[in-house]
């Protein structure tokens, strides 16, 4: 049967893979070689489920949004990732990453943040198990973020300023590989999505699909059903689709559905709609669907939500573009920040301005009354207050 | 049987010009081999640098194609790639400069630089036009040993390139033979755990290396790589491997000095 997951070398189709300097290898090796057997073990599975239930709130609800659902006349879920410990799905992964790292034997974690989510869920999870906490975030980003440095620095994480290329995402994404090669031995990468070499796209979406795996089990209680007729969910690098998609993507009566970020336009030259916009090459070790210019220079994306401006995707997403399994759809800035305002109103819910992405595609695709949509939201909006505010001069 | 004939004639010319690496590796001397970023200080440098480096008695030429997101890279050549850049450089420039340079000097030259633009150029575009201009071999550190193996050796071979390998203090001796068995010129040698430029000299550790490296007997020389930026450090790294690279010190030279002064600075390399 045709699979979506990531074959053994790691990849989606044609895409993924580890394209790596050797300097990177012996690590991304280490990590290929344990990561599945590590995950299987009882002591670490145990510990995992602990901490996600304990620390992190888990499961989430699935919470049936009645008003959203009779607007749009049909049957809205949504997951509310929102209520995690640290506001966003991010932390699933740190969780799971911060456990590898300690069977690996590394006491020391560096991590990459553009909007500073994955920084502060990263930062989190190592104070949590006392290990030094290095965080990579592009000089722009630092100052337009403040909040979320500091909240790094009170967990007792250093935040290094990137002051390379464009000092946004990919740059700290370049600077935390740099510290890597550096440190080969003693320190773990905890990468905050999708991306990245072999094996990291697909860790990363195993420690996210408890997203998809909660899905099943609350549907199962709400809807006498396990499969949605749609899963949707926003990408940027990609990892809470991934995490969301995760147990439907070999379902093919569930239609997948990722809404990237248009910025100002598909073609403003402000976009960070990646299916759309990208070519196939390599970013950060792998091959997938990237923002490049003809010479194959990696360009800046944009998006008003931070979390989805990087310029490429996950393979596992490429692939699903690229084969016609997932269906792409992009919004603009002023789209999501409707749909963002519209579920305060509606459900009292403040969402991330990523997951309003995901929020804002009713307005133009259209379901059945009788189909159950799941939409992932991803993140909560207490970190995008200052966007909602500037946005509709509140 | 003329058409043979013509063949046997093509790849012994093939032979007699493509081999300059091998050839010079074949010299009883030390290799001393220098990077720059092609584009940089000044956009059309490039041909100046390469001529003055011959003159100066450089064994090898690496020509860095720049790159947007240099990840094995310290400030020193991200920097040099930022702003050859920003002067405009691209892979089709770089092509049109190196037209006729086979005209003006013999040194062997490699191109070096990340996957991501080659791929765009267009592998088998890129090695042949490489094959026109004289390129002699390539180094994409960012390309793996497996993948170029299954979709691109029989590419690079058809036109007469040596493709580079990189081998580093934590790649394991079953990883170097199987580098050094897929080798055919020369071996990388990463002289530390680092990006470029990062260190400076050397220590207990890299002896360590190095001796192991050099016991190991392998069949391609190796050419040490990163950390060499003056004669002390050139003449440890070449104790026991056949040659060294000089990448950062050359660009601090070039960043401060232009194209004035290079055959200064690689006297006082050795």
């Amino acid at each position: 049967m045709k699979s979506y997951h990531a074959d053994e070398r790691g990849y989606y189709g044609e895409f993924g893979g580890a394209y790596i300097p050797e300097m990177l290898y012996p690590n991304c090796e280490e990590l290929r070689q344990n990561y599945i057997q590590i995950m299987q073990e009882p002591s670490f599975k145990e510990e995992f489920q602990q901490l996600l239930k304990d620390y992190v709130g888990r499961p989430t609800p699935l919470y049936f949004a009645k008003r959203l659902s009779e607007k749009y006349n049909t049957k809205i879920y949504l997951k509310r990732e929102d209520l995690c410990h640290t506001g966003a799905h991010k932390v699933n992964n740190t969780i799971g990453q911060i456990l590898m790292a300690k069977k690996l034997g590394k006491n020391r974690i560096i991590a990459e943040t553009g909007a500073g989510q994955h920084g502060v869920a990263t930062a989190t999870v190592c104070a949590l198990m006392g290990i030094e906490c290095v965080v990579y975030m592009g000089e722009i980003d630092i100052a337009r973020q403040a909040p979320n440095v500091a909240r790094m620095k009170m967990l007792g994480a250093e935040v290094r300023p990137a002051t390379s290329g464009s000092k946004t995402l990919k740059d700290a994404t370049n600077e935390a590989i740099r510290d890597w090669i550096n440190n080969p031995v003693d320190t773990h990468y905890i990468i905050g999505s999708v991306v990245g070499p072999h094996p990291y796209p697909d860790m990363v979406a195993r420690f996210q699909s408890v997203i998809s795996e909660e899905i099943k089990n609350q549907l199962q209680e709400k809807e006498g059903r396990e499969n949605p007729d749609y899963v949707v969910a926003c990408v940027g690098g990609g990892s809470n689709a991934a995490g969301a998609f995760y147990h439907y993507l070999d379902t093919p009566e569930v239609g997948i559905i990722a809404v990237e970020a248009a910025g100002k336009g598909i073609d403003s030259g402000e976009s960070a709609a990646t299916s759309a916009l990208g070519k196939i090459g390599i970013i950060h070790g792998s091959k997938t669907l990237l923002m490049q210019t003809q010479d194959g220079q990696i360009t800046e994306p944009y998006s008003i939500s931070a979390g989805l401006d990087y310029p490429g995707v996950g393979p596992m997403h490429a692939h699903l573009y690229a084969s016609g399994r997932g269906e792409f759809i992009s919004i603009t800035d002023d789209d999501a920040m409707n749909a963002g305002l519209e579920l305060c109103k509606l459900e009292g819910i403040i969402p991330a301005i990523e997951s309003s992405h995901a929020l804002a595609i009713f307005e133009d695709r259209k379901f059945n009354p009788d189909d159950v949509v799941v939409v992932n939201l991803s993140g909560r909006g207490d970190k995008d207050l200052q966007n909602y505010i500037d946005y509709f001069k509140l | 049987m003329p058409e043979i004939g013509l063949k046997t004639h093509v790849s012994h010319l093939k032979s007699r010009f493509m081999n300059r690496i091998k050839q010079k590796l074949q010299e009883d001397k030390k290799i001393l081999s220098i990077y720059f970023s092609a584009g940089y200080p000044n956009l059309n440098d490039t041909v100046q640098i390469i001529q003055d480096l011959e003159k100066s008695d450089v064994d090898l030429i690496e020509i860095g194609l720049p790159f947007s997101d240099p990840l094995a890279d310290g400030p020193t050549i991200q920097a040099s790639s930022t702003a050859a850049l920003k002067n405009g450089m691209n892979t089709a420039l770089l092509f049109e400069q190196l037209e006729d340079i086979r005209k003006t000097v013999s040194i062997p030259l490699i191109l070096m630089g990340y996957f991501n633009p080659v791929l765009q150029y267009g592998v088998e575009e890129f090695c042949a036009k490489c094959e026109e201009i004289g390129i002699d071999g390539i180094i994409l550190p960012d390309l793996p040993l497996d993948v170029y193996q299954e979709e691109y050796e029989a590419i690079f071979k058809k036109h007469g390139l040596i493709n580079v390998f990189l081998i580093t203090p934590q790649t394991s001796d079953e990883r170097i033979k199987a580098i050094d068995s897929a080798s055919d010129g020369f071996i990388y040698m990463v002289s530390s755990a680092s990006t470029t430029g990062a260190k400076q000299g050397f220590g207990n550790e890299q002896s360590d290396y190095f001796e192991r490296i050099a016991h190991m007997n392998l069949n391609n020389p190796q050419i040490v790589g990163f950390g060499i930026s003056n004669a002390d450090t050139f003449e440890q790294a070449t104790q026991k491997a056949k040659g060294a690279i000089i990448g950062s010190a050359f660009i601090k030279h070039l960043t401060e000095n232009g194209v004035d002064g290079i055959g200064d600075f690689v006297k006082q390399i050795r």
